[in-house]
């Protein structure tokens, strides 16, 4: 069987399949109580649907809110409007109770290796602790977290160990094994290599793969850096400012971008081949985009109109709705 | 198959009970404090088996003696043995002053556990301290002893209530920074409640705080309690305790002064005992870096290694003004392990040179010692860096101070960093234009603003008034490079300058640097671990691993056509490389990690995590010309790698994969 074949099975099945989550206008604003009505959005109206055995990607500069809303996913940021629905049940609100019901069905890996395990805890005790809050033994956790370190690369007496004696290569697959050991349906990954160097990176993003492949497991890979994004995604959701800017398939995003900002961004992200760099260079010197400035947009208007080439009194008054453009999604009057 | 890697060998960290216990007995205070802390409570305890007197034996024969054979520490007024009753007494002053460490430090805990853990109470708990830190402390004891009367034990859990306010204060911060840490999130994901979350993740962090707070609270304990029983409020005569000794003492200050020294003696060694006990436990467990050598000595190093490298010949073919040219550079903790050994590279006028890596492979250190930087414990072991005729491996910090910031400046990843909170941009800027170029104020305003317009700051006039933390991460950036200009550079050494900033900032900030370079002729030392920063802005590029350049040469020959297999190994694993269409369906790895300074084999460094590695890899690997251009690599088996164009494979293949592999090949 040619692998082409199967990737054309799997998407066909994928596009069938119902939704595992599905966001729908999702607003979340910071702050408490009265503050929190009066402060702008940190994610301003977004939907996405990932379904089952989909890898989504989730990308955009730094206060885009990306991470934002893996945080509301997983229930650790408050949200101010819209719903998030797993598995065709509502999470909008759910408590510490509900969430641990979900059966750790719903996972994360998160971007720090250094800070997302507990350095005063062993291996183990950070591996057996999802599944003793689900009231697994003692002794069966521990079989399992040792058959998980040994899935991840690891050897089996890493349970005895503390997180400082790892690297983070091996910490971030430590996280890996975490979200992965009371077999979840979704993972939400948070610049999950972000923090890691480039062959320690490959490893990691390898193993997301092989875990997902095996497991059907789907993802919403949250990260800076498209390229690391269209290796692992077949969908891809470009966020400016809190707000969908680009959602499409990952080759049509990255190759044929169809959203100013989206051009911007993958005209910026550099390639290590010298001469082809140059020619992306002087692409992305003719967009024209302009630098970030301090102030933000209006209200009303489409949140990249001040950077944007091709910005007009019509992009400033009114915000530009999700409209199909080609393979893509598309938030732009002009695109 | 997933390569399993060891894991570092560190010495196995104990648990947090002995791990203070550790540090308790290793401080000479803390051992001793303990000592006596225990033979008190020990001597107490056992009182009535070994006290020569009782408690209230009076001796008429030696009223207010001093220290005699029949009594050791002296008689009081009522000719009762001081030692007799300063023993008896002391457990039950030590048990109720930890009355008031419990209960304080306890209370203190939770309440700021209480408060991490959620936004509404932690308004409620810190209203409410702030009142009890209001209150008068001494007037609601006396009120309680008023409304009870003389309860010793519930008098100091009542003053343990009225300290706790203090502890949550202290308290709050660490459990609120501990309930921001990952692991919590990832806690909160598991489906821990927040009860859980407090015992398991904040309480173990907080442990440390919490054993030093009680030491210091139960010496003010039992301060507290002697300065109440001083002023009447002790327990009921004639039963003895420390405070009421020491008020009967001090009424015969000028006839019987003896007699205020054994009592006062015994409190303050116990109260010391307790607040040496509290030191030794806080102790940072790293504070004590005793691996490194004194300031002293490293002072006297550094001038030897001045002398001898000044004596060595600065070699022949001086390099021309404004050449930075780097010959045989080591780097290595002082007496100690190497970190950087035998770098060479040269950096002409106008160009840039790309130091590149992961972490660990020394391109950091061989930046920093470029501007005699290197921290404190790390020095320049051998080798020359020649700029202008003088070799600044052997510069003293005096002329060090002359080429920093006018010569050769520094840009580093945290813009921030460089960049003080209290002071505005334009005061920091015009104040290192004034510093380095000797203008007048006027003028050093001027040319700040003319600086900012330069990195490509379109309202200089606004950013000159703002604070650092009012401007964005690539604005402060190029407030930075504004900053590293300032003095009039000839080489700038920037680390990691774009690594924080978003794609389409770094884009921005190459752009700038290339056209600063362009306009001025200034050269720039560029490390990154990013291929494509490198492909982007270097003209030539030294690929750094383990301590050594590994391969050298122009940019556009290297990134093309790699020769050593670190590079092509690390190609092979960015992501970059590929578009959507061509993104294979593995990324290729490199086994292993990057191994530590001490692990360096004597052979090629690479050669345990390399797919090409034979048995000619295990002997030193010297640099040698790559046949392309100008360029150079350490590699045996580079010319054979070459020519049978060999690429760094995707090895790990899945397991469940394996088979299909096996099935495909069969056919």
């Amino acid at each position: 069987m040619s692998i082409s074949t199967v990737e054309r099975e799997d998407a066909e099945a994928v596009l069938s399949a119902p939704a595992m989550l599905e966001v729908k206008d999702l607003v979340v604003r910071y702050g408490h109580g009265r503050k929190a009505a009066s402060a702008p959005a940190a994610v301003d109206g977004v939907s996405l649907t990932i379904r089952p055995g989909e890898t989504v990607g989730l990308v955009g500069e730094s206060g885009s809110g990306k991470s934002t809303i893996g945080k509301a996913i997983l229930g650790l940021q408050k949200v101010s409007g819209g719903s998030i629905s797993f598995q065709g049940s509502d999470i909008t609100h759910a408590g510490s109770s509900r969430r641990q019901e979900l059966g750790g069905e719903l996972r994360a890996v998160f971007q720090d290796p250094n800070s997302s395990l507990n350095p005063r805890k062993t291996i183990g005790a950070s591996l057996a602790e999802p599944l003793r809050v689900r009231g697994v033994s003692a002794a069966e956790a521990r079989t399992r977290s040792e058959d998980m370190l040994e899935r991840v690369g690891l050897p089996r007496e890493a349970v005895d160990r503390y997180p400082s004696q790892f690297s983070g290569g091996q910490r971030q697959r430590i996280s890996v094994a975490r979200a992965l050991i009371c077999e979840p349906k979704l993972v939400v990954c948070d610049e999950a290599v972000s923090a890691l160097d480039l062959s320690t990176q490959a490893q990691v993003l390898n193993l997301l793969a092989d875990l997902r492949d095996e497991r059907g497991l789907s993802y919403l890979f949250i990260a800076h850096d498209i390229s690391v994004v269209q290796f692992l995604a077949q969908r891809v959701v470009v966020l400016y400012r809190g707000q969908v800017m680009e959602e499409g398939p990952a080759a049509a995003v990255t190759e044929n971008p169809k959203h100013p900002f989206t051009q911007a961004l993958v005209a910026a992200s550099p390639v290590p081949r010298p001469a082809e760099q140059a020619e992306r260079r002087k692409l992305r010197e003719s967009l024209g985009v302009r630098t970030a400035a301090a102030v933000a947009a209006s209200a009303g208007g489409c949140p990249f109109s001040q950077r944007c080439p091709l910005a007009t009194e019509l992009c400033t008054a009114e915000r530009p709705a999700l409209r199909i453009v080609g393979q893509s999604d598309v938030a732009c009057h002009f695109a | 198959m997933i390569p399993s890697i060891a894991p570092t060998a560190a010495p196995r960290k104990t648990a947090l009970a002995k791990f203070s216990g550790h540090r308790l007995l290793t401080s000479p205070g803390g051992l001793a404090g303990t000592v006596w802390l225990a033979a008190l409570v020990l001597a107490s305890l056992t009182a009535p088996l070994w006290l020569p007197y009782k408690t209230e034996d009076q001796d008429f024969t030696a009223v207010l003696s001093g220290p005699s054979v029949v009594h050791w520490l002296g008689t009081d007024e009522l000719g009762r043995d001081l030692l007799s009753r300063i023993f008896s007494s002391a457990a039950e002053t030590l048990g109720t002053s930890l009355i008031t460490a419990v209960v304080g430090v306890g209370l203190g805990t939770i309440l700021a556990m209480a408060a991490a853990a959620s936004f509404r109470a932690e308004g409620i708990i810190s209203r409410i301290t702030e009142i009890m830190m209001s209150l008068p402390g001494t007037v609601i004891m006396l009120a309680v002893i008023g409304a009870v009367g003389i309860n010793i034990p519930l008098i100091m859990a009542i003053l343990g209530v009225l300290i706790s306010s203090g502890i949550y204060r202290v308290m709050l911060g660490q459990a609120k920074s501990l309930q921001s840490q990952l692991y919590v999130d990832a806690a909160k994901v598991d489906g821990v409640g927040p009860l859980g979350i407090g015992l398991r993740h904040v309480l173990p962090g907080l442990a440390n705080t919490i054993v030093v707070q009680s030491a210091l609270i139960f010496a003010v304990g039992m301060l507290i309690q002697a300065g109440l029983a001083f002023i009447g409020f002790g327990p009921p005569l004639p039963k003895p305790s420390w405070g009421g000794m020491i008020q009967s003492a001090s009424q015969h200050v000028y006839d019987a002064p003896w007699l205020m020294v054994p009592t006062g003696a015994v409190l303050a060694l116990t109260v010391l005992s307790a607040n040496a006990i509290g030191n030794a436990l806080g102790k940072a467990p790293n504070a004590t870096a005793s691996h490194l050598p004194s300031a002293a000595i490293r002072r006297k190093r550094a001038a030897d290694a001045a002398a001898s490298a000044a004596a060595a010949p600065a070699g022949d073919n001086l390099p021309a003004a404004g050449q930075l040219s780097v010959r045989g550079l080591s780097v290595g903790v002082d007496g100690g392990t190497p970190l950087v050994t035998d770098v060479t590279f040269d950096v002409a006028p106008g160009t840039v040179l790309g130091l590149v890596g992961e972490s660990g492979c020394g391109k950091t250190m061989t930046a920093l010692s470029l501007l005699g930087l290197l921290p404190s414990g790390v020095s320049v072991s051998a080798g020359q860096i020649l700029w202008n005729g003088k070799n600044l491996a052997s510069a003293t910090e005096k002329d060090l101070e002359g080429i920093r910031g006018r010569d050769i400046a520094l840009i580093s990843q945290e813009p921030m960093r460089a960049l003080d909170p209290m002071f505005t941009v334009g005061y920091q800027l015009t104040a290192a234009v004034r510093r380095l170029g000797r203008a007048g104020k006027a003028e050093a305003r001027a040319e700040a603003l003319s600086l900012l317009e330069k990195v490509g700051i379109v309202d200089a006039r606004r950013i000159l008034r703002s604070y650092p933390h009012q401007i964005s991460g690539g604005m402060a950036q190029r407030v930075a490079i504004a900053l590293a200009l300032s003095g009039k550079p000839r080489l700038l050494v920037a680390d990691e300058p774009t690594t924080a900033l978003d794609v389409t900032v770094q884009a921005e900030i190459l752009s700038l640097l290339r056209s600063l370079v362009k306009d001025t002729g200034m050269s720039v030392v560029m490390v990154t671990h990013d291929l494509g920063v490198v492909a982007d802005i270097c003209d030539n590029v030294a690929v750094m691993y383990a301590g050594q350049v590994v391969e050298s040469g122009r940019t556009a020959s290297i990134l093309d056509n790699p020769r050593h297999p670190y590079t092509l190994a690390l190609l092979a694993a960015d992501p970059h490389a590929n578009t959507a269409h061509d993104m294979p369906e593995r990324l290729a790895t490199i086994k292993g990690q990057v191994p530590q300074p001490k692990d360096w084999p004597a052979g090629c460094r690479f050669a345990a995590r390399c797919q090409f590695a034979g048995s000619a890899c295990t002997i030193p690997v010297p640099l040698l010309p790559s046949g392309s251009e100008d360029g150079e690599v350490r590699c045996v088996k580079a010319d054979e790698l070459a020519v049978e164009g060999l690429e760094w494979v995707a090895t790990d293949v899945p397991t469940h994969r394996v088979l299909e592999i096996v099935e495909k090949d069969m056919a």
